[in-house]
């Protein structure tokens, strides 16, 4: 290979290795704002309208609303995406929705080897029955283990929560959010919705516990929640730390072209290195291998 | 014209006598109906079924996998630890094609067939285990990738990687079926297939370690470490060397009768060589888990069930091959390296399972355990690896010295007795094949 195409071809790799649009949103101030949810603890009864609103709307089983006064906290599974939970805290109830939380850098999207989890630009975090492969990475990735797999079918879905995303495209506010009689959770732009959370906690300072779960948790998530007490105490992991989950793969997934460019390189002078002399190699490379 | 004819004619006889000598070769050599065999073919047997009804009816209809526990055994054992055993053979190629270490030639076809069946079956496996398997396309063809996954990094390494291992290991298929000018391009494909090979293997055996990175929250600290890629890829030195001295000695007697005169000469050098690498890379290892430990901080876990859980992986199964290794080839003792050998395995077992699985989700009470059915597809997957091995070992050159036309001319006393009978029939052969051979050699 002459120089010239040396070059071509070195930049041709390097080229193709570009992406098109960056990998990962950076949750800088200028980004795209993404849509988000408000859950207000404070003002949940604890109706249930929200679970029962997601169940039509997305064509699932009826959920089981007994089911909340057994007093143990209950995952969410394939057959219901969003689930009320109860908690006693000093006598108090409180009620704790969940669901999908729409991460900003969703660890499942980013592990997903066929695209079929997406971070959409509007913000809700779908799934794609025709690129998924059920490979259930993003389950072992998901910090929040919102991804459920149906087990029981020969054509098994991923399912959880889509922020009714179809709905969003006609306009309409997720299912959850228009049943809710009492606005204790609220949808709209991620930015207004931090400021409506401030502003409820700077105004209330006595009912609020001082922190909007989501803010900063895994460097960001669609779901935002106030709560009256600390939030480890409803239920809500607070031991995952402020980075985006993508940012733990990254360090990995650069030092690939980097091995992968310099290694054989390496190996090849490595070889050339340990050839004894012309007479043992009789001038060609014939392996016995 | 007319020589284009002729040559379609030979290319003709050549189609037939191929079918005819490949349809010789399927006859069992040796007995049918042994132990091994009849159990073997009732867990194949059983296990087929299983397969079909995991497909009918799906995953849970065989396996207790949950929304907890979404990786069993099929990923835990079949792929992150089967991958890790068939290490052994990027790094004896690269003794062999890099350093030039003559002294392991000799296994190097065995070791990097094996490697090629486990990724075949070990990684062939990972279909069994995946949800919508039509799909797997996906992220091959390229209307879908997903760049920045770790799993579609290790996957397509996979698929690479048992392309170099095939041209690694295609010589020997040339040789068996007596394809000489084939052969002679097929080998000289060896040395960029082991350095891409090797490029591949540490990228995907670290990779496997990768795939965990994100489950920081989930795997009990002992185990979770950014340095996860670095110790797997470290331990998959040791593991595959430990699982080539393993097979080897299994080697000895079920294949003797395949091994060439030099090979089983050379053997107890070539074990005493590579335990004395293990014996090292286990010391890294376990200098960068201590480091690792210690920058984590990990002190405070140590005084509980996981902490002692913990202790004897890394002192039974690490420290303890460690000092057995160094003793045997201090003293020469091949039956310590063999046990060494085996703890060593027996420990990398634990660390892949302790990763994906047991160590996985550690604070949900609910455990996962594999049913016996999830069991017998891994032993099926594994027994009929083996019997494909044994039917290779059992017909091409592998153990045995390659035909003589594709040995280097080389003056070794040993060799010129025990094949001067060959030499003669080979000539008498020779005759009819004149167009297909070899211009010089």
């Amino acid at each position: 290979m002459d120089r010239r195409n040396f070059v071509k071809t070195l930049g041709i790799i390097g080229a193709s290795t570009l992406p098109g649009t960056s990998l990962y949103a950076d949750g800088t101030e200028n980004e795209k704002e993404f849509v988000a949810i408000l859950v207000d603890t404070t003002r949940c009864v604890g109706c249930q309208s929200c679970t029962e609103a997601c169940a039509e709307a997305n064509n699932l089983s009826e959920p089981d609303l007994d089911a909340i006064d057994e007093g143990i906290e209950r995952n969410t599974s394939e057959k219901q995406w969003t689930l009320v939970n109860k908690f006693d805290v000093n006598e108090e109830e409180i009620f704790v929705k969940k669901q999908c939380m729409h991460c900003n850098q969703p660890a499942c999207a980013t592990a997903c080897p066929t695209k079929a989890l997406i971070k959409t630009e509007e913000g809700p975090v779908i799934w794609r029955a025709d690129k998924c492969m059920g490979c259930r990475f993003c389950m072992v990735s998901c910090p929040f283990e919102m991804p459920k797999f149906e087990y029981d079918s020969p054509n098994p879905k991923i399912q959880k929560c889509r922020m009714c995303f179809e709905r969003l495209q006609e306009g309409e506010a997720p299912a959850c959010v228009s049943e809710c009689p009492e606005e204790a959770i609220v949808f709209g732009k991620r930015r207004d919705l931090i400021k409506e959370a401030r502003k409820r906690i700077y105004e209330n300072p006595d009912l609020y516990h001082d922190h909007i779960y989501g803010e900063h948790e895994v460097g960001g998530t669609g779901y935002l929640y106030l709560s009256s007490v600390p939030f480890e105490q409803i239920g809500m992991r607070t031991d995952l730390g402020a980075t985006p989950y993508p940012a733990y793969t990254k360090t990995f997934l650069y030092s690939v072209p980097v091995v992968l460019t310099l290694w054989p390189a390496f190996l090849l002078a490595l070889n050339k290195a340990t050839k004894r002399d012309v007479a043992d190699s009789e001038g060609e490379i014939y392996h016995d291998a | 014209m007319m020589h284009d004819m002729s040559k379609l004619e030979l290319l003709k006889n050549e189609i037939k006598r191929f079918i005819t000598f490949f349809l010789s070769e399927l006859k069992p050599k040796g007995k049918v109906i042994t132990p091994f065999n009849v159990i073997a073919a009732i867990i194949i047997l059983v296990g087929t079924v299983l397969i079909v009804i995991r497909f009918t009816f799906g995953l849970s209809s065989i396996t207790n996998l949950n929304q907890e526990f979404p990786w069993g055994i099929w990923i835990g054992f079949d792929v992150v630890t089967g991958v890790a055993f068939a290490g052994g053979a990027y790094v004896i190629t690269f003794m062999v094609y890099i350093l030039r270490l003559e002294k392991y030639h000799p296994i190097v076809r065995i070791t990097v067939l094996n490697g090629f069946l486990a990724y075949v079956f070990y990684a062939g496996a990972l279909l069994l285990d995946l949800g919508r398997p039509w799909n797997v396309i996906n992220p091959i063809i390229g209307n879908s990738f997903g760049v920045s996954s770790v799993m579609f990094l290790v996957a397509w390494h996979f698929m690479l990687y048992m392309l170099a291992e095939f041209i690694e290991f295609s010589p020997a298929i040339a040789e068996w079926i007596g394809w000489k000018r084939i052969r002679k391009i097929l080998g000289s494909l060896t040395l960029a297939a082991v350095i891409f090979g090797i490029t591949l293997s540490t990228l995907h055996q670290s990779g496997l370690g990768a795939l965990f990175l994100m489950a920081k929250s989930k795997i009990h600290p002992l185990w979770y470490s950014e340095f996860i890629p670095i110790l797997f890829f470290v331990s998959s030195i040791f593991a595959g060397l430990s699982m080539v001295i393993l097979e080897g000695s299994i080697s000895q007697k079920v294949f003797k009768h395949r091994m060439s005169a030099k090979h089983i000469v050379s053997h107890d050098d070539i074990v005493l060589g590579l335990a004395k690498i293990c014996a090292g890379a286990i010391f890294v290892y376990l200098f960068l888990k201590l480091l690792v430990f210690i920058h984590d901080n990990n002190w405070r876990h140590i005084n509980t069930t996981w902490g002692y859980w913990f202790l004897i992986e890394v002192g039974v199964f690490v420290l303890l091959p460690l000092q057995l290794y160094s003793n045997a080839v201090k003293n020469k003792n091949i039956a310590v390296v063999k046990a060494a050998s085996i703890l060593t395995l027996i420990g990398i077992l634990l660390n892949r399972l302790n990763t994906s699985v047991i160590a996985f989700n550690w604070q949900v009470a609910e455990r996962y355990f594999p049913t016996w059915m999830e069991i017998t597809v891994t032993l099926t997957v594994v027994l009929v690896e083996i019997l494909v091995l044994r039917w290779l070992v059992n017909r091409l050159p592998i153990l045995s010295d390659p035909p003589l036309w594709a040995q280097r001319k080389k003056k070794d006393p040993i060799q010129q007795i025990f094949l001067v009978k060959e030499t003669v029939e080979e000539s008498e052969k020779n005759k009819e094949m004149e167009e297909w051979k070899v211009s010089s050699m």
